[in-house]
């Protein structure tokens, strides 16, 4: 039996089973325990990863920048400059004796041979130890180029990657408002938080295009400097995954008036609610009018594909471990529409109002977690017999091992999952993976289901025999 | 023997120096140790510093391995960065211990906890203290901050660290120590089945030829089975002797060096085993040891291997290539490919090495006169070269993918990590038979490159 450690034990909630519902969350991993978290840097270069005309140094020693080379699936239609993987790769010497020399030089020849729109340097850890003035660096380069060249505070060490998130808000609100040339049309919003993960932010913009509302900038999936620059023109922020840009919708609001959404594209209901929400928005009758228009001809397309699926699925159980809470919300929502009920479900970085939404939406039994890790998932996942697992790619083998199908819903996935579209999407995912042949070879899943062997010839008969 | 300094004066022009590190050719060192680490039996590796790192390098080893690969944080914050690590470290041991009850905890330091200048050897010597009486996990500490070295320094180290902590002597017996350097699963697997082929007792560290490439389960295991045991590492100091491959890294010593100062065990030093020349070495090594001849398996395997040179010479002939990779890796390749008439045009590694040159020089062929072998390499600096030396295929790590596109060129994935494919951790790359793979594989993927771009559709090639 896996232990639950006494620090974590708060941070777990069955549905049903206390009183009231008390979840502490928002606070650092525990020392020793196998956290799925990244850290502040992590918050940082995800989001502003996918601005693709920016040049994105990492200051420090090569790791961080090596893992991160190329590390998430956002598409650009144009240039791919975020897809290279720049270092000051900072030896020994120079944490002694300091990095801002190498910073300068790597920065000046860096902007001459890619001639970059702007500049995000991200500090790692050590900088700030080592007391590199980067603030002064960046200045005098941006001075020397012509171009912005941005700090981003993300030292790992400084809280948690919710940081990194509000670092990257800070750094592209350095951007906005740098632009006040062109005027934009009254019916215009800005996409927040979608990355563009296999094309998911082209997807929405067909949909806002068809309804009629003009979409200024996307922070920062096919991301580009100068669009991220006039920004601050539209009429309204739709914020996707709000964890992350929460605090740009905040800031946007107090500085320019705009005000802001939250939203989800995962699932039909949410993809829906979210283009109801813009259109009630502008109160606009053509607009509505488009909407529905496109939200009914788009959940008639898709509803047969998906009744294709239900039946093999109906009554199957997943668990769902996630960064942030609102794709959690919008997963328990779309299983439900494959009759699949959630039996577990977490987030690395949800806060308190977040949980409190999802044991609303959850079924009494449903263990609700944050900041999970490897050994408590896998207790879960047994004790609850799930049959599939959604997340990412530290998730995958936990499930695979313990003969779980799996579905990937992280950065670096090559399936739309966003929108109508990719709700199809979705379930082709979950179907194919449920309702794979090689299960019947699992071990894991032989002594699930009764099917115990004894040695390799019966196992191998009674498989064939399934 | 003529290397860079023979260049064409327009690769100079064309290729400038760059101060920056554009698409590192290598990984920073705790993720070397980590590895290490899973290669012990019931050994939780513990990352003293951010929680980042320890899941950066987990995603990225996991995204290799397809294995679970559980690494532990100490987890710093602001405060622990200012007042030290020490009580994170004792928590996250005790949590660690708890929850895993792990055999051994392998702690390896950041680039932060460096830099802060944590004591983590006396912090341990503390730990165990209070814990006096108590059965508690063997403890073994790796210094390995990302600002020295490569992931190769890590893995080094903590192989280093894990003898020094943990071997003792006693009554030397016939055994014989052997540490692979960074291999493939498939590759460790190999050298055990040869070693057992001549009737060796042994002890190989790391051996995460199970636990990073393993079955799969009827229940979920808190660390995957296998790996080498603690008891058998204990002991190494017993053994007649220890075969390391791999030249590259011998400053502050080795696991190897180690052992022959303190218990007097004879080291054998030999490259990676890939390629027939580097092959025949080692086996003459074990035979040597053994007192016996070669196993006849083998010896067929070597027959057959030379039967495919001739069979696919033709094909090759003249070809050149870019290699990439850790420096010993590199080395290896680099003989392999001359001996089967390839140029091994561009030798590249990410790593900081000052006798790369000449380490990769020695094992070529007096054939090889313009060739480009350059360290602290990175993949942009191997693009421009490859541009202007042209090369017909890419022998490398997955990330090298980011050459084969751009110069439409066919990459033969080897080494780590393997991102884009199934099964990195199944491809064989040393002995006869890991020399057999490789060979029909490159021989294959320059048959393959040619048909696709073959306007006629040639069904035999």
């Amino acid at each position: 039996m896996i232990e639950i450690l006494e620090a974590r034990k708060d941070q777990i909630f069955e549905k049903g089973t206390e009183n009231s519902f008390d979840m502490s969350c928002d606070k650092v991993s525990v020392a020793g325990s196998v956290s799925q978290r990244a850290c502040v840097f992590c918050g940082s270069r995800v989001v502003l990863y996918p601005v693709a005309d920016a040049l994105h140094l990492i200051h420090g020693p090569v790791g961080c920048a090596a893992y991160t080379w190329d590390i998430r699936g956002s598409l650009s239609s144009g240039p791919e400059l975020h897809r290279l993987s720049f270092s000051t790769d900072l030896r020994e010497e120079e944490v002694v004796y300091g990095g801002e020399r190498k910073l300068y030089a790597a920065l000046s020849e860096l902007i001459g041979a890619y001639h970059p729109k702007a500049a995000f340097v991200y500090t790692t850890c050590i900088i700030g130890l080592i007391g590199d003035d980067i603030q002064a660096v960046c200045r005098k380069v941006a001075a020397e180029q012509g171009i912005d060249v941005i700090p981003v505070h993300s030292e790992g060490f400084r809280g948690t990657k919710k940081d990194g998130y509000k670092a990257a808000c800070e750094a592209l609100s350095r951007l906005i408002g740098t632009n006040d040339k062109a005027a934009a049309a009254p019916h215009s919003i800005n996409i927040l938080g979608d990355f563009n993960l296999a094309g998911e932010t082209w997807i929405i913009k067909e949909y806002y295009k068809e309804m009629g509302v003009e979409v200024l900038s996307c922070m920062t999936g096919d991301g580009r400097v100068e669009e991220i620059r006039r920004a601050h023109k539209a009429a309204m922020n739709v914020v996707q995954c709000s964890g992350s840009m929460t605090t740009l919708a905040l800031m946007m609001e107090k500085d320019y008036g705009i005000p802001f959404e939250r939203v989800s594209y995962f699932g039909i209901e949410d993809t829906a609610d979210a283009l109801y929400k813009v259109a009630r928005h502008f109160k606009d009758q053509a607009i509505m009018k488009n909407t529905e228009e496109l939200v009914r001809r788009e959940v008639n397309r898709i509803y047969p594909e998906i009744e294709k699926y239900r039946g093999d699925l109906e009554g199957k159980k997943a668990a769902i471990y996630v960064g942030g809470s609102f794709k959690a919300f919008s997963l328990v929502k779309a299983l439900r529409h494959l009759e699949i009920t959630t039996a577990i479900v977490g987030s690395q970085t949800g806060n308190r109002e977040d949980y409190e939404y999802l044991e609303e939406i959850c079924d009494t039994g449903t263990i609700i977690v944050d900041d999970t890790n490897p050994l408590e998932l896998s207790r879960f996942m047994s004790e609850k017999k799930v049959d599939i697992l959604i997340g990412g790619v530290k998730e995958r083998p936990i499930a695979y091992k313990m003969g779980i199908a799996f579905c990937d819903h992280n950065h670096e996935r090559k399936e739309a999952l966003a929108g109508f579209e990719g709700m199809i999407n979705f379930c082709r995912e979950v179907h194919g993976s449920i309702m794979s042949p090689v299960w019947q070879f699992s071990p894991a899943r032989r002594r699930r289901t009764g099917k115990e062997e004894n040695g390799h010839e019966n196992r191998f008969r009674t498989a064939v025999d399934n | 023997m003529k290397t860079d300094s023979g260049q064409p004066s327009t690769i100079k022009k064309q290729v400038p120096a760059f101060i920056s590190t554009r698409n590192a050719c290598k990984l920073c060192a705790p993720l070397g140790a980590s590895l290490v680490f899973r290669g012990i039996e019931g050994c939780v590796p513990l990352i003293h510093g951010s929680q980042g790192c320890a899941t950066y390098i987990r995603r990225y080893v996991i995204s290799h391995f397809r294995e679970p690969m559980d690494i532990a944080s100490s987890n710093f914050s602001e405060t622990t960065a200012i007042f030290g690590g020490a009580d994170n470290l004792r928590i996250a041991l005790d949590n660690l211990t708890r929850q895993y009850r792990p055999a051994a905890i392998g702690i390896a330091s950041t680039c932060l906890s460096e830099t802060i200048g944590d004591d983590v050897k006396s912090c341990l010597e503390q730990y165990k203290e209070t814990k006096k009486g108590m059965e508690i996990p063997a403890l073994i500490h790796a210094s390995t901050p990302s600002y020295r070295g490569t992931h190769m320094e890590g893995y080094s180290e903590a192989v280093r660290a894990t003898v020094i902590s943990l071997a003792g002597g006693g009554p030397r017996c016939k055994r014989l120590n052997i540490i692979p350097g960074f291999l493939s699963a498939a590759d460790l697997r190999h050298l055990k089945e040869i070693l057992d082929d001549f009737q060796f007792s042994y002890t190989m560290l790391p051996d995460y030829s199970e636990t990073l490439d393993g079955e799969s389960w009827s229940a979920y295991q808190k660390l995957s089975p296998g790996g080498t045991p603690v008891s058998s590492i204990r002991s190494m100091g017993q053994s007649a002797a220890t075969i390391q491959l791999g030249r590259d890294l011998t400053s502050p010593g080795t696991a190897a060096s180690y052992l022959e100062d303190a218990f007097g065990v004879k080291t054998v030093t030999l490259g990676i085993p890939i390629g027939i020349g580097k092959t025949d070495l080692f086996f003459s090594a074990l035979q040597e040891i053994a007192g016996v001849s070669m196993p006849q398996k083998h010896e067929k395997e070597r027959g057959r291997l030379i039967d495919a040179y001739i069979d696919g010479h033709k094909y090759v002939a003249g070809r050149r290539a870019v290699v990439f990779g850790e420096v010993d890796f590199v080395t290896s390749m680099a003989s392999f490919l001359d001996e089967i008439g390839i140029v091994p045009a561009l030798c590249a590694t990410g790593a900081s090495a000052k006798k790369f040159k000449e380490t990769v020089s020695s094992g070529l062929s007096a054939r090889q006169k313009d060739i480009i072998i350059r360290e602290d390499s990175d993949f942009e600096g191997m693009l421009e070269i490859s541009r202007s030396i042209g090369v017909d295929i890419i022998i490398g790590n997955s990330k090298g993918y980011y050459l084969a596109k751009n110069l439409n060129i066919p990459l033969v994935r080897a080494g780590f990590p393997i991102h884009d494919r199934l099964g990195g951790q199944r491809i064989l790359h040393v002995g006869y038979e890991g020399t057999q793979q490789l060979f029909d594989r490159i021989v294959n993927a320059l048959i393959e490159h040619r048909q696709d771009k073959s306007p006629v559709s040639y069904s035999y090639m």
